[in-house]
């Protein structure tokens, strides 16, 4: 049975991909039929990974030596491109997580979506996902990965605009979509540079190839290649500056905000980052930008998550800075510390969504948590479910945040990297605080809404309690005592940080000291928080305002893009074609006087357009051609 | 001298096909006149699985003047495949909007066989020929809408200028026939392969890129496209952006990577520099348009653009990368035009906003459209993407700043693309019927849809098929 798994780990993305064809083209109608296709396959991929997974797990598979099942895709002109599965620990760990996390997600969603008019499509579009997420994890080669990494895109975009009749959600997805684009491109750059120069995109060929890059390339184009291809999961994965989408990608329905803008989606930037970690190993300085930005990105985003109020937006900037932790770890050159923290994240942010969601499908969908109140009494289970999650994330031991937060900490710490520690350690302290504030504000005290709230259905607090279960003690497997998860992920060596004792209470005193703050302002006396608010104006509205990023980016396409643009286009028509287009409208009915028109016009300015083209052609062909151009003004021989 | 007749029986099965639709056009009653549409349809599918059939029966006739060989046939089979769909697509439209249908399709048949003999041509004398067949042809169609004054001005001016671009192209022939004393396209290599660098071939290029930069509508020489596009009966207009680009792009191959191969590096960085403007020119003027069809003239002008991004290594790689890629835009071209052209039978349309709601009206058509642009932006996993990897792949080596300027702008292509579709998917409808596809339209909707899609997951089978097809060009 494992060994059948382990050879046939295709099937895990395929299942998802047939229950969507089967869907979209057979059982649309029945709604019932199709969100149960959707978890069932997904069940069954969940079966099929996590034997996958026990299998690598038990033989100790290396990552640097993988088992790759890979056919032909295309081959032209020396461009051979073959697809296949990679199977190796840190796939495995994806793998399994993504399956089970969808697994529960899609559960869910059978309550979360009851009622939707388009019920049957959203399942088919959580399909799609699972299976493009599923195929871009096991990719053997980068272009198959890149995609599945732009069909994940696709289905984001889906996703984000579901509730197609909200202008925000139509206006999130498109944002959503071209930034990612944006960031598609550098990626897309360095792959064919990397084809251009290694003459493969296979990750195992790669990674034999890139050991010695010297043979083939330098430095300098090692570092280009390295930053181009780090682009990609700056888009992705939300980090700085690229970060804009994903806060309004909450539009979207809170499943998919749970499946695709927490635990898998947004993580697949670090994934690929872990998958040719070979290649930025090589490349020292871009090690430390990918850490910089994490660092930072991780720092800047929990300082705007402090001030937020809307639920599901504080989730995402909580998002953001989460994989700003993953990013620093991996920049500092430790794909076990990234990884783990990827796992728990996973958990525990998945965990919370769905709490969020569960909130407010009971309050109709009001996601301001100044106007919530109370909650805990009237949802338990929701409610405790979500203090795990808090607990989780803020790294209160023994939950799982803690653990991979400590590593990610000790490995910055280590590193001697004391800014970026120091950085870490901050947002350690504010995470804590904002959570707890959302906590606080949403569960406690008065209630400050009129709506009568009851616990949700069945469907949706089972997936709740699972993933707290998760979120509780997937860390067990990594602690300083008990190793085993660095023993199973690592690159190269596996990596043991020395338990540092400081480091572990700094981080927990950290915690407490944000969780302190939060019961302060929050719980014990609300209006202490507007005073500070007031106090501090300027930076709050700093904060509040996202650090005005997103207006930026508004004034750069309106004036500089949309300018461009304009600019072209009246060069084409007004001064070009101008009269005849103009003309069109106002042309008399009689033929006459049209062809007339048309002659005396535009066509006219047509031809004379089409010989200055052919001016320009032979400037060009002159001055590109020195022998040419000589001969031609020593006239013909 | 031997004639082998067996290996142009596809080109004398159409000059029948051409003359027989045009007798029964006279002969039937009126009333069943619509069902020549069918008739056309099928016979061009039976004269495809001819060139397929016969795929391997590759000769020369007229002492090498016209060549049948595996790249050759790979054109027929865009040309035809192209025309099959075009048929199928306009059968509605030419029944309600056009009438004439025996002048019609007749006309369509000898378009395509002049675009048949393009492919094929071997010299500049039969090249011109084919070519001037398929414009005259194309001149007539573009104002087969002979009440509407849009599609007479658009006929008018493509007759002007397309003669304007056929007499430099003439020129620029006779000045490199001046140079090498022959008309055979391998000859032309062979003597220019040893020949000094000359203005006269200089003067020749340049007419010759200018001339064929016309009918592919390459910038600066692309200014009739929108107008015409605009005007043109809109089945004509995706055969015009297929057929006809594709063709000057099967002579273009021939003349320059074969016939010119010698002097490559000079004429490289034109075509470079024309593939940049072009591929910028066209994505950037799209964004602001408002008329579905001037988008999608414009939208071509870019695909024109990317596809000359093949030519400019004059490799094989690149002509590969042009064939496939060709192929591939048949499908998303046809599919939108099919879209647009049914669209417009029921609304009289043609403005973007009145998409709203499309997708609730026909969610097919919306699919197929989305499905078509995605492709032409080459996002993955559709075939565009594939395509386009090949393409830049090309020129990633020696041109670097082509392949950016090319990746940046199938991003700015996204935009626009977007635009129509959130158009399609998010606005309401202002009558919210649905709409019923008729069956042509709908098989041919279907039919893009799948290839855009297949083909984007498994292009293996094509890419083979395309390198033996290319080799077969390169052996002469």
């Amino acid at each position: 049975m494992v060994q059948f798994s382990m050879h046939n780990a295709w099937l895990v993305p395929l299942l998802p991909a047939l229950s969507f064809i089967i869907i979209a083209f057979i059982t649309k109608q029945w709604k019932k039929t199709s969100a149960i296709l959707s978890v069932g396959s997904m069940a069954i991929s969940c079966f099929i990974a996590s034997l996958a997974a026990y299998g690598v797990f038990s033989n100790y598979t290396l990552t640097e030596e993988p088992m790759v099942y890979s056919v032909k895709w295309f081959s032209m002109a020396g461009l051979n491109i073959d697809v296949g599965v990679q199977l190796d620990p840190v796939s495995a760990m994806m793998m399994f997580m993504v399956t089970l996390v969808s697994t529960l997600i899609f559960i869910y969603s059978i309550g979360y979506m009851e009622g939707d008019q388009g019920y049957s499509v959203f399942f088919s579009y959580l399909s799609l996902f699972g299976a493009s997420m599923l195929l871009l994890i096991i990719s053997s080669n980068l272009l198959q990965m890149f995609v599945a990494w732009e069909l994940v895109g696709l289905c984001s975009y889906l996703l984000i605009g579901f509730y197609s009749h909200k202008v925000t959600a139509r206006e999130a997805a498109k944002k959503a979509f071209i930034t990612c684009r944006v960031a598609d491109f550098g990626l897309l750059l360095g792959l064919i540079s990397l084809q251009l120069i290694f003459g493969t995109l296979d990750i195992v060929e790669l990674s034999g190839k890139i050991s010695n890059f010297e043979q083939y390339t330098s430095m300098g184009i090692m570092t280009i290649i390295a930053i181009l291809i780090f682009i990609g999961p700056i888009g992705k994965s939300g980090q700085f500056p690229l970060h804009v989408w994903l806060p309004d990608a909450m539009e979207g329905p809170t499943p998919v905000s749970a499946l695709i803008h927490a635990a898998t989606m947004v993580v697949a930037g670090v994934y690929l980052i872990a998958r040719t970690i070979f290649l930025f190993a090589e490349v020292p300085p871009v090690m430390d930008m990918v850490a910089a930005i994490g660092g930072f990105t991780a720092l800047f985003a929990a300082s705007i998550a402090i001030t937020q109020r809307d639920m599901k937006r504080i989730l995402a900037y909580s998002t953001i800075s989460q994989i700003g932790y993953m990013m620093l770890a991996l920049g500092l050159g430790s794909l076990t510390a990234s990884m783990f923290h990827l796992w728990t994240h996973a958990f525990f942010k998945a965990l919370m969504f769905l709490g969020a969601g569960s909130v407010l499908y009971a309050l109709h969908h009001k996601g301001d948590i100044w106007k919530m109140g109370g909650l805990l009494r009237k949802m338990p289970v929701t409610g405790y479910t979500f203090m795990v999650g808090c607990l989780a994330i803020s790294g209160v031991p023994p939950f799982s945040g803690f653990w991979s937060k400590d590593e990610i900490l000790l490995t910055a710490f280590d590193s001697g990297h004391y800014i970026l520690f120091t950085m870490a350690a901050l947002t350690s302290f504010m995470t804590a605080f904002y959570m707890w504030r959302l906590f606080f504000l949403a569960f406690t005290g008065q209630a400050q809404h009129e709506v009568q709230v009851k616990e949700s259905p069945r469907t949706m607090t089972l997936p709740l309690v699972v993933l707290a279960f998760f979120a509780a003690i997937a860390g067990l497997i990594g602690t300083p005592w008990a190793p085993i998860w660095q023993n199973w992920i690592f690159s190269v060596h596996p990596h043991h940080p020395q338990a540092n004792t400081m480091i572990m209470l700094g981080s927990v005193v950290l915690a407490l000291a944000g969780m302190y703050l939060a019961y302060n302002l929050y719980y014990l006396d609300r209006s202490k928080a507007e005073r500070m608010a007031e106090k501090y104006s300027f930076f709050w509205a700093l904060s509040y305002n996202k650090f005005y990023v997103d207006e930026l980016y508004l004034w750069f396409t309106h004036t500089i893009v949309d300018g461009g643009a304009r600019l072209f286009y009246l060069f084409d028509i007004y001064i070009v074609d101008g009269i005849i287009v103009n003309g069109i409208g106002s042309l008399t009915k009689s033929f006459g006087s049209r062809l007339r028109l048309v002659q005396t016009g535009s066509l006219q300015s047509y031809a004379l357009v089409f010989f200055l083209g052919v001016l320009a052609v032979a400037v060009i062909m002159a001055l590109t051609d020195p022998s040419m151009a000589l001969g031609l003004m020593g006239g013909v021989e | 001298m031997q004639m082998d007749f067996s290996v142009i029986i596809p080109e004398i099965a159409m000059v029948s096909l051409g003359v027989l639709v045009l007798i029964l056009g006279l002969i039937l009653p009126k009333k069943s006149l619509p069902r020549l549409g069918w008739f056309t349809s099928f016979s061009l599918i039976g004269i495809l699985a001819l060139v397929v059939l016969n795929w391997n029966n590759v000769g020369t006739v007229s002492g090498g003047l016209y060549l049948i060989d595996q790249f050759s046939q790979f054109f027929k089979v865009i040309f035809l495949t192209a025309a099959i769909l075009v048929v199928f697509g306009s059968m509605a439209y030419v029944d309600k909007h056009l009438g004439g249908q025996a002048e019609y399709y007749s006309i369509l048949v000898f378009s395509t066989l002049g675009m048949m003999v393009m492919a094929s041509a071997n010299d500049f004398i039969t090249m011109y020929l084919g070519l001037e067949l398929m414009t005259i042809s194309f001149i007539v169609l573009v104002c087969f809408r002979r009440n509407d004054s849009e599609s007479l001005e658009a006929g008018m001016k493509y007759v002007l200028l397309a003669g304007i671009s056929s007499a430099v192209l003439l020129y620029g022939l006779s000045l490199i026939y001046g140079i090498a004393g022959t008309v055979l396209v391998v000859e032309v290599g062979m003597i220019l392969a040893v020949q000094q660098s000359l203005p006269l071939l200089l003067v020749g290029v340049v007419m010759l890129v200018a001339g064929l930069g016309f009918k592919i509508a390459a910038v600066p020489f692309h200014m009739w496209a929108p107008d015409v596009y605009q005007g043109a009966p809109t089945p004509i207009t995706s055969f015009l952006a297929v057929g006809s680009k594709m063709a000057s792009f099967a002579i273009l191959i021939r003349i320059f990577v074969l016939g010119m191969f010698g002097v490559s590096l000079s004429w490289g960085i034109l075509m470079a520099i024309l593939a940049g403007v072009t591929i910028i020119i066209g994505n950037l003027v799209a964004i602001p348009q408002t008329n579905i069809k001037r988008l999608m003239a414009y939208s071509g002008i870019a695909q024109a653009g990317y596809i000359l991004v093949g030519m400019v290594t004059a490799s094989q790689a690149g002509v590969k990368a042009i064939m496939f890629y060709g192929f591939i835009y048949i499908f998303a071209v046809v599919g939108v035009f099919t879209a647009i052209s049914y669209y417009y039978n029921l609304t009289g349309s043609d403005e973007i906003k009145d998409y709203a709601g499309l997708s609730q009206r026909s969610p097919l058509m919306a699919a197929t459209m989305v499905v078509s642009m995605l492709t032409m932006a080459g996002i993955p996993p559709f075939a565009g993407f594939v395509g386009k990897f090949y393409l830049f792949m090309t020129v990633v080596e020696n041109y670097l700043w082509l392949a950016i300027i090319g990746l940046i702008m199938s991003m700015v292509s996204v935009y626009y693309y977007l635009m129509v579709v959130l158009v399609m998917y998010r606005d309401r409808p202002q009558d919210s019927s649905p709409i019923v596809v008729s069956l042509p339209v709908r098989m041919t909707l279907i039919f893009t849809m799948l290839v855009s899609v297949v083909l984007g997951v498994y292009p293996g089978p094509l890419s083979e098929i395309i390198n033996k097809a290319a080799l077969s060009f390169f052996m002469h």
